[in-house]
């Protein structure tokens, strides 16, 4: 038998059949479900007189809309009419096809990339899809999983499958160690810095190398969250004991009478040796910087201690001009150093970064200091339920509160801004979210993409400073 | 439900000169609140088009236009085909950006690269998005800001592309996305067909991986 990547095992496996061309049925083993890309999904299901194919495949929890201050009475308590009517929906569509969900004022309700790998519905070696792009993220477990439109969201739920091809191979190797102050949304913004917003078009990424296998499996998933914004739907680390450890005892993880046998099979969820890749991309991890991106594109990023490139000297004609109207844009100047660029917002949530290492790494930063009186807001956004707890069992919430951060409920949040929480025009915003996209945080807002760490950082100072020369 | 068909077009082209145009750009997140499919069209580039910040459910017809956008401007009125740069329609997996921009009117996408969920998502809205080299984009784009009213013929059956000189440019298409556009078949019907073999499957997973299919402790 040759070699084998990790993609390729876990495609082989969930063939279901395969045409001449290459399209394939592919069986999908979970799917996640949230407001905003499911009603119409639904609503297919009804008028074509469909039902679920397997409806304990399903977990739903509202998470896009939800409003991050308290709201009395669940759903209905939302005050935006659209909102709650979305998240009413979910509600509405669980109940009538009998599918387990997370739904608002519950513990376990979350950022459904949050939710699923800690209630171990994401497990090693599963296909998992959720209409949503940063499905990506649980990759990081060693499943193969594939944000889908909502098309996809009503083919999987009627028929368990996805038509899909295989794509292509391709390894980003990490080697070596990182500075302390670097973490793992450095890496992933280095890696796109690298490669670009489309440098992983039509592959499968596994992410390897020593840095990944030192890191937490909830830093593997900042990574694997972010793949999709280099342009792969699916990225992927190696399952090793640390993810094994991960899984033990969570709600959706095989118990004892099943465990040893799912044990056996998930330690050969890695690439063979001499394995195939299509493509290979090598970093030296000594050599990343905190990462701080300066335009519209999360490719558009830098060093800390780097300045704001300059279009001028940039080639190629059609970048250059992109560049300028990122520039125009972000309100800045060709030259500038990232450390005088000011900060308005901050922000300290989204799927990428509000687990609780997340904010354990962000209080460090913060502990016993103020929020400079420059900075207007200052949020704390707990990816679920269940991290929120764990925060406040540590007093995490009475270090942020207590240095003028708020500190919110579960939910997106100002990571897409579909909710209250949003950044008004102008304003620049550190914020460990995944998108610097026009408008993405609030119309016209200005973000900086940033990890927890440096977010912190930057909140205590007012602007940017390199969290390297604190630790 | 995918029913929309594609088979062939003769319609005005309008130039979107810029890359990695993103979906949240296509369709700003104010409006995927809709639980429907429709009625997303108006609000298609709505940071762009308008002047104002615009809220769903506002009558678009009211509100200050952005005149130096290239789908405000009068030679473009109509237009099917939309011209674009490379990395068309990155970020988030939303169908709400092909379902605005099928709304809008536009039938065909061309650029030299899509994102991967963004092109799967048009096929499955009737949508048939064409990759060209980046130099026949280049050319189309010097072709079209040269000349007003400048249409192109698309046919699918064919996989070719005629410029009003008659020049023919020929494009890829995965054969089962064009079966299924040419015909309009639903997917989910296509895959039903093969029901007994995904039962198959499915008792054979059990076996081979148990601990997928047990009911979890939520306690
Ligand atoms: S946190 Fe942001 S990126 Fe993640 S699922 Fe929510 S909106 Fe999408």
């Amino acid at each position: 038998m040759s070699a084998k990547t990790l993609y390729d095992k876990l495609w082989d496996e969930h063939v279901v059949r395969q045409e001449e061309d290459g399209t394939a049925l592919i069986y999908i083993d979970r799917q996640l479900l949230h407001e905003v890309t499911s009603p119409q999904a639904f609503e297919g299901l009804r008028l074509a007189g469909r039902t679920p194919w397997r409806i304990s495949a399903n977990l739903a929890t509202a998470d896009h809309n939800v409003p991050t201050t308290p709201v009395a009475g669940g759903a209905e308590g939302i005050v935006d009419p659209i909102s709650r009517i979305q998240v009413q929906t979910l509600h509405r569509n669980t109940q009538e096809f009998g599918i387990t969900e997370f739904g608002m004022g519950h513990v376990r309700q979350g950022i459904v990339h949050v939710v699923g790998p800690e209630n171990g519905a994401t497990l090693p070696g599963m296909t998992i899809v959720c209409g949503d792009s940063h499905t990506s993220t649980h990759g990081a477990l060693g499943a193969l999983a594939h944000g889908i439109g909502t098309s996809e969201v009503e083919h999987v739920l009627a028929t368990q499958c996805l038509i899909q091809k295989k794509n292509k191979n391709m390894l980003v190797r990490v080697d070596g160690q990182l500075q302390p102050g670097v973490g793992p949304k450095d890496v992933v913004l280095a890696i796109i810095g690298e490669i670009g917003t489309a440098g992983g078009t039509g592959y499968t990424m596994e992410f390897g190398g020593q840095v990944l296998r030192d890191m937490s499996i909830e830093g593997r998933m900042t990574v694997c969250n972010m793949s999709i914004e280099a342009g792969a739907r699916a990225g992927l680390v190696a399952v090793d004991d640390k993810t094994i450890e991960y899984v033990k005892g969570r709600p959706f993880a095989p118990a004892d009478e099943h465990w040893d046998e799912a044990v056996a099979h998930w330690q050969t969820l890695h690439s063979d040796e001499g394995a195939h890749f299509d493509k290979v991309v090598v970093l030296d991890g000594s050599a990343i910087q905190p990462q701080v991106s300066w335009g519209t594109s999360p490719e558009m990023v830098v060093g800390v201690n780097d300045k704001v490139p300059d279009p001028a000297t940039e080639a190629d004609p059609v970048k250059a001009k992109g560049m300028q109207r990122a520039l125009d844009y972000m309100g800045l100047t060709a030259n500038t150093p990232i450390r005088d660029i000011q900060l308005d917002y901050i922000f300290i949530g989204s799927c990428t970064n509000s687990r609780i290492e997340d904010l354990r790494a962000a209080a460090s930063a913060v502990k016993g200091k103020k929020v400079a009186t420059t900075v207007e807001q200052a949020l704390v956004v707990p990816g679920s339920g269940l991290v929120k707890q764990q925060a406040e069992q540590e007093g995490l919430d009475k270090i942020f509160i207590d240095a003028g951060f708020e500190w919110r409920n579960p939910g997106c949040s100002m990571c897409l801004a579909m909710n209250a929480d949003r950044l008004p025009a102008q304003k620049h915003c550190a914020s460990t979210s995944n998108r610097n996209f026009e408008g993405r945080q609030g119309a016209g807002g200005r973000t900086h993409l940033v990890s927890p760490v440096m977010a912190a950082a930057a909140a205590i100072a007012g602007h940017f400073v390199d969290v390297r020369e604190m630790v | 439900m995918s029913l929309t068909q594609f088979t062939h077009l003769n319609a005005i082209v309008a130039p979107l000169d810029r890359a990695n145009v993103d979906t949240d750009a296509i369709i700003p997140k104010q409006f995927l609140k809709s639980i429907k499919r429709s009625g997303f069209g108006p609000n298609l580039f709505d940071e762009w088009r308008y002047l104002d910040v615009g809220q769903p459910e506002q009558d678009c017809a009211a509100r200050p236009v952005n005149p130096d956008f290239v789908l405000n401007q009068a030679r473009y009125q109509g237009a099917k085909i939309l011209l674009a740069r490379e990395n068309f329609g990155c970020g988030s997996s939303r169908e709400h950006a092909p379902w605005a921009l099928k709304d809008y009117g536009f039938d065909v996408i061309i650029a030299p690269s899509f994102a991967d969920i963004f092109f799967n998502n048009s096929f499955k809205n009737g949508i048939l998005p064409i990759v060209l080299s980046d130099d026949h984009v280049e050319q189309l784009f010097n072709e079209v800001e040269a000349h007003e009213g400048y249409q192109l013929d698309v046919d699918l059956a064919s996989q070719t592309i005629t410029t009003p000189k008659g020049q023919q440019i020929g494009f890829e298409v995965d054969s089962f996305r064009k079966h299924c556009l040419l015909n309009g078949l639903d997917d989910i019907g296509l895959t039903l067909v093969h029901r007994d073999e995904i039962a198959q499957y499915e008792a054979k997973r059990q076996q081979q991986a148990p601990w997928l299919f047990v009911t979890p402790n939520l306690s």
